[in-house]
């Protein structure tokens, strides 16, 4: 009898649930770890969680929005950004050293890691892939303003251009120029409007 | 190391691929990487230099070709099988070989603290050679190891702009030769000194570096 052996890869969809080689590689290391004994996959669960739900740029934002409400705060800050930050309950004991760095009309800061991917995980979370790309980490120190004009900020030819590459345990926080008509906001609502990027130093708010 | 991992200045690699409100992961097994890697047991002279250097170590052309936590997945391998903890066999099979890692006990999800880092700042008593304002000048280390010193900020003239007391070395650290905490400064170079006249005459880099690769102009 001959039978009817219909395919059923009939979708572009269905093909792309084939895992692919980085997942499959990524799946065969983590369970050899975890016969090993040298994993919990539980950790990694945790791991990920951490860095999806607590640690992000919320945490920046708040000592960018106490920064513009507080004339101390922001002196502070920008004395001794590694104390500033903990003085929010951020950072904890052995925390990250940070500098924070405030853009004005005549000067705009932005971070980069040329060597690999430093960023200041504490405060913005985990960096976007833009951060991390060949493009960003080749260009960035070399024309900062073309790669700033790219992102869509615009830089007058009398400001300053500041880029500080991440060499070492050191952090830096972009602290952006306050929106004009915010005068009214309180502190969480001034927080809601600093993006991620803002404090990178690729936006302007 | 002169690698392709250095990368500031390099030229041909066209438009940042800038994405507003990018997340972090774009697949779950970049997440599973990335979770692996901070919760996976090393041995303790596996530090975080020694991590850096291991994604250096990957060949220009598979660094060049893979994605970010791609690397970070070549990067955990590389560590597992120079530990001895597990095979390439074992890797090729899919499944363990040899027996578990004895006396290996894997970190508990309690234990992970986001906010932790390793130690990096040491106290000393050698007194910093520079001060805040003083005119340096970058050494230009010739070495297979690690160094965070950038090929583009070697040679050059600079300003000290900030000091931050004496931080783990990672030319010494990343390969078992100690934590040597050394004064670090951020010295700051103008455009033009790292790019030449072409550059903005306003603008300015700030790079990170140890006192042992800096000396008076």
């Amino acid at each position: 009898m001959i039978e009817d052996h219909e395919g059923t890869f009939h979708q572009h969809d269905e093909f792309a649930h084939i895992p692919s080689d980085p997942a499959l590689r990524a799946k065969t290391l983590e369970s050899l770890l975890v016969e090993k004994g040298l994993l919990n996959p539980a950790t990694v669960d945790a791991v990920i969680e951490q860095f999806e739900k607590e640690v992000g740029p919320h945490n920046g934002a708040r000592v960018v929005a106490r920064a513009w409400t507080d004339p101390d705060y922001r002196h502070r800050l920008l004395d001794d950004a590694t104390q500033a930050v903990n003085e929010l309950g951020l950072l904890g004991q052995q925390a990250t050293d940070i500098v924070a760095v405030e853009n004005s009309d005549s000067v705009h800061n932005i971070v980069v890691c040329t060597l690999c991917s430093c960023y200041p995980w504490a405060l913005l979370g985990l960096p976007p892939a833009w951060y991390k790309s060949y493009p960003y980490r080749a260009r960035v120190v070399r024309e900062p303003r073309a790669v700033l004009s790219e992102m869509g900020v615009e830089i007058d030819d009398s400001t300053e251009v500041r880029v500080w590459d991440s060499t070492a345990e050191v952090r830096y926080l972009v602290i952006p120029q306050r929106p004009d008509g915010t005068d009214g906001l309180g502190e969480q609502a001034l927080a809601a409007l600093v993006s991620r990027d803002s404090m990178i130093g690729a936006a302007k708010l | 190391m002169d690698g392709i991992h250095d990368m500031g200045g390099l030229q041909g690699f066209g438009p940042v691929p800038y994405v507003d409100n990018d997340p972090p992961f774009h697949f779950s097994w970049e997440a599973r990487v990335f979770g692996l890697t901070l919760a996976a047991s090393v041995p303790a002279w596996m530090n975080l230099d020694h991590s850096r250097h291991s994604l250096e170590r990957i060949p220009p052309d598979v660094y060049l070709s893979s994605g970010y936590f791609e690397r970070w997945l070549y990067g955990a391998i590389m560590r597992q099988v120079e530990a001895g903890q597990i095979t390439m066999a074992e890797l090729a099979a899919g499944q363990s070989i040899d027996a578990p890692v004895a006396n290996s006990e894997p970190v508990p999800p309690e234990a992970i603290d986001p906010y932790r880092y390793a130690p990096f700042r040491v106290e000393i008593e050698a007194q910093p050679r520079f001060k805040e304002g003083e005119r340096v000048r970058t050494g230009n280390p010739q070495t297979g190891g690690h160094t965070r010193l950038p090929r583009y900020a070697r040679n050059k003239q600079g300003e000290i702009y900030l000091h931050h007391g004496a931080h783990v070395l990672p030319d010494t650290h990343a390969h078992g030769r100690g934590e040597c905490p050394t004064h670090l400064y951020t010295v700051k170079f103008t455009a033009q000194e790292l790019w030449g006249p072409e550059a903005s005459a306003q603008d300015h880099m700030f790079v990170d570096v140890w006192e042992c690769h800096l000396e008076n102009t």
